[in-house]
């Protein structure tokens, strides 16, 4: 079996987020990067099933150079081999299209992604490289197991979950619960660093959306404490202060 | 020329998410002149889509098939991207819900159109077309231009206001074709727990931490909701000890929400707990703890023991909302 995982090299959950003068980039200088945390659960439940079946995991990212340390983790928790699409993401369109363009040239039996990256929070990219194969997206995926020809995954929904039989290839999200996260042991860090990682180049894309500016929520005034003797004014208080009871 | 919103339904019934959708699609339509076409599909009957009239719309597609019961995210995008074709659409809008989520991505391709997703708020028009979402978790908005022609929209739910704009509708069927490759996913099962308020379209979430001890505990937690009409929730280590389920998990590795009220008790305020929450309108943290992080991100404030503060906020609100009757 063959398994793709998509990762994304972003800043670590509890970095702190600063953008240049103009408002126009994200300064990544002092930032530590990881491993999106989705994507760790795509790549842990990728590394099972290909044990379970004697298959393959590549990883692929589309971005510049320095998410090749990223990678290697990626490979030390038991990828087999690795790409880079050379290209800084520009969007999610973009992105998709150049994943897409791999697995034409490359077929796969499942696609796995996290269900959401942790800068762009747009669940967009799994959805869109769906589109562009014309193959089935589980977008919200907590469970997947194979079924003969077929994987049967838990999906979230609005109020619940849905059970999907699908065949393959298909894409997928990963969310909580799919996997458990796997820890690199020493035998992986050292077999990362002789793994293959290969470069490619980026094919032509129409751009379709920019970021013209970014901007953080202003802060919020502080806290107004209540004593607990108080304690049951609180509604009153949000009825008659704030208006959202 | 058009603007096209598709408004979901839950099992033949419209959700507030819906009539958001449809009056922010509205505000749109009338920004560039344009009539709102809203789109249906599945089986909702008449009374219910007529009360989707209610917000703007001049016409209804409706689509009803007994291949499109349940949300499937490939023949749905494909009866979304014919309708836009057919009502020559300009901007196309639906809820960023579980399912909108998936489906707005897959209708920007097959229409070669920019997406603007998770939107929090109306797009800026006067130059260009802006729109306005989250990112890095909380900690930042992007404003994006989308520069294509036609453009997709997927709204966060609960931002933007529902707003009555009754115009003349007209309920119309639209048939769309679907292929074989479009059915290829089976939709085997779906479980809905329809007792509860949905997650991420709630108004008002009462959400718990480690603070609470043990799952033996959260009785509190669901009465204070059910009392408020308030949609569960947890901490992360909550739902990883089992206590609740996974579900309720919100924050950067779970559902990042931006309701109304936030009342996070025994929560430390971790700063991935805080990534997707943080746009809540109001937040009350309850906390044994002066120094916990959480109070620095909070409008209100209780430094005390949950086990005593939750039984008196408990009969406050049985109190309020008596006399809110
Ligand atoms: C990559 C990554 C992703 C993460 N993603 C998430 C996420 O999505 N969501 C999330 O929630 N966390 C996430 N975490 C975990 C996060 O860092 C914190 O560990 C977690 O939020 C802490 O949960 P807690 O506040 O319930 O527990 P604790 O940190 O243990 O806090 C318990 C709080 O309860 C208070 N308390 C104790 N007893 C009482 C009492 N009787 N009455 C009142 N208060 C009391 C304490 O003072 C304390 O502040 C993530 C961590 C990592 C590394
Ligand atoms: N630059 C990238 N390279 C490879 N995969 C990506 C990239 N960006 C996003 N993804 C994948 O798409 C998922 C969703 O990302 P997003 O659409 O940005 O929320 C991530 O969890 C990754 O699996």
């Amino acid at each position: 079996m063959k398994i793709l995982v998509c990762i994304s090299h972003v800043p670590d959950t509890t970095a702190r987020i600063e953008f240049s003068a103009d408002k126009k980039e994200f300064v990544s200088s002092g930032v530590t990067y990881i491993l999106n945390p989705y994507d760790e659960i795509a790549l842990s439940k990728a590394v099972d099933l290909a044990a379970a079946s004697g298959g393959n995991v590549t990883i692929i990212h589309v971005g510049e150079a320095a998410a090749e340390a990223t990678m290697r983790k990626a490979l030390a928790i038991g990828a087999n081999d690795a790409v880079r699409v050379n290209a800084a993401a520009r969007d999610s369109n973009f992105v998709a299209h150049q994943i897409a363009d791999y697995v034409k040239k490359n077929p796969v039996d499942m696609i796995l992604c996290g269900r959401e990256s942790s800068d762009h929070n747009g669940s967009s990219v799994p959805a869109m490289i769906s589109a562009l194969l014309d193959i089935p997206c589980i977008l919200f995926a907590k469970s997947l197991v194979i079924e003969g020809a077929n994987a049967i995954l838990e999906n979230e929904i609005q109020g619940g979950k849905e059970i999907i039989s699908t065949p393959m290839p298909f894409v997928a999200g990963a969310s909580e619960g799919m996997a458990e996260w796997k820890i690199p042991n020493m035998r992986g860090i050292m077999s990362a660093r002789t793994k293959p990682l290969q470069v490619i180049e980026p094919i032509e894309v129409a751009q379709l959306s920019k970021v013209k500016e970014y901007d953080k929520p202003i802060p919020r005034s502080a806290v107004k404490l209540i004593p607990v003797e108080e304690a049951g004014k609180l509604f009153e208080m949000l009825r008659s202060e704030k208006k959202v009871i | 020329m058009s603007v096209l919103v598709y408004i979901e339904n839950v099992e033949g019934k419209f959700k507030k998410s819906a009539f958001e959708v449809l009056s922010f699609g509205a505000a749109i339509a009338s920004h560039m002149k344009l009539p709102l076409v809203a789109l249906s599909i599945g089986d909702v009957d008449e009374s219910e889509l007529n009360k989707a009239g209610k917000y703007g719309a001049s016409k209804i597609l409706n689509v009803s098939d007994d291949k499109l019961k349940s949300v499937n995210v490939q023949p749905y995008t494909s009866v979304v991207s014919q309708a836009a074709k057919a009502e020559a659409a300009k901007v196309i809008v639906m809820s960023a819900s579980f399912s909108g989520k998936a489906i707005a991505p897959r209708v920007a391709i097959k229409l070669n159109a920019g997406l603007g997703e998770n939107v929090i708020d109306l797009p800026e028009m006067s130059s260009g077309f802006v729109v306005k979402k989250g990112a890095y978790s909380g900690k930042a908005y992007a404003f994006v231009e989308i520069l294509s022609d036609v453009k997709v929209i997927s709204m966060m739910p609960n931002s933007y206001k529902v707003v009555e704009n009754e115009t003349a509708v007209t309920v119309v069927p639209f048939t769309a074709s679907l292929d074989a490759n479009d059915l290829r996913l089976v939709v085997k099962e779906t479980i809905r727990s329809s007792d509860k308020v949905s997650l991420p379209d709630a108004e008002i979430v009462v959400s718990a931490g480690r603070g609470m001890k043990g799952p033996e505990n959260w009785g509190m937690i669901e009465e204070l909701a059910q009392i408020l009409g308030a949609a569960t929730a947890c901490s992360k280590p909550v739902s990883d000890a089992g206590w609740r389920p996974h579900s309720e998990h919100v924050s950067q590795t779970g559902i990042a929400i931006s309701p109304n009220l936030y009342l996070a008790i025994g929560i430390s305020g971790a700063i991935q707990h805080l990534a997707g929450v943080s746009s809540s309108k109001v937040i009350v943290v309850l906390n044994k703890d002066p120094e916990a992080p959480f109070f620095k991100a909070a409008d209100y404030g209780i430094v005390g023991d949950a086990f005593e503060v939750l039984p008196k906020l408990i009969e406050a609100a049985k109190a309020f909302k008596a006399s809110q009757n």
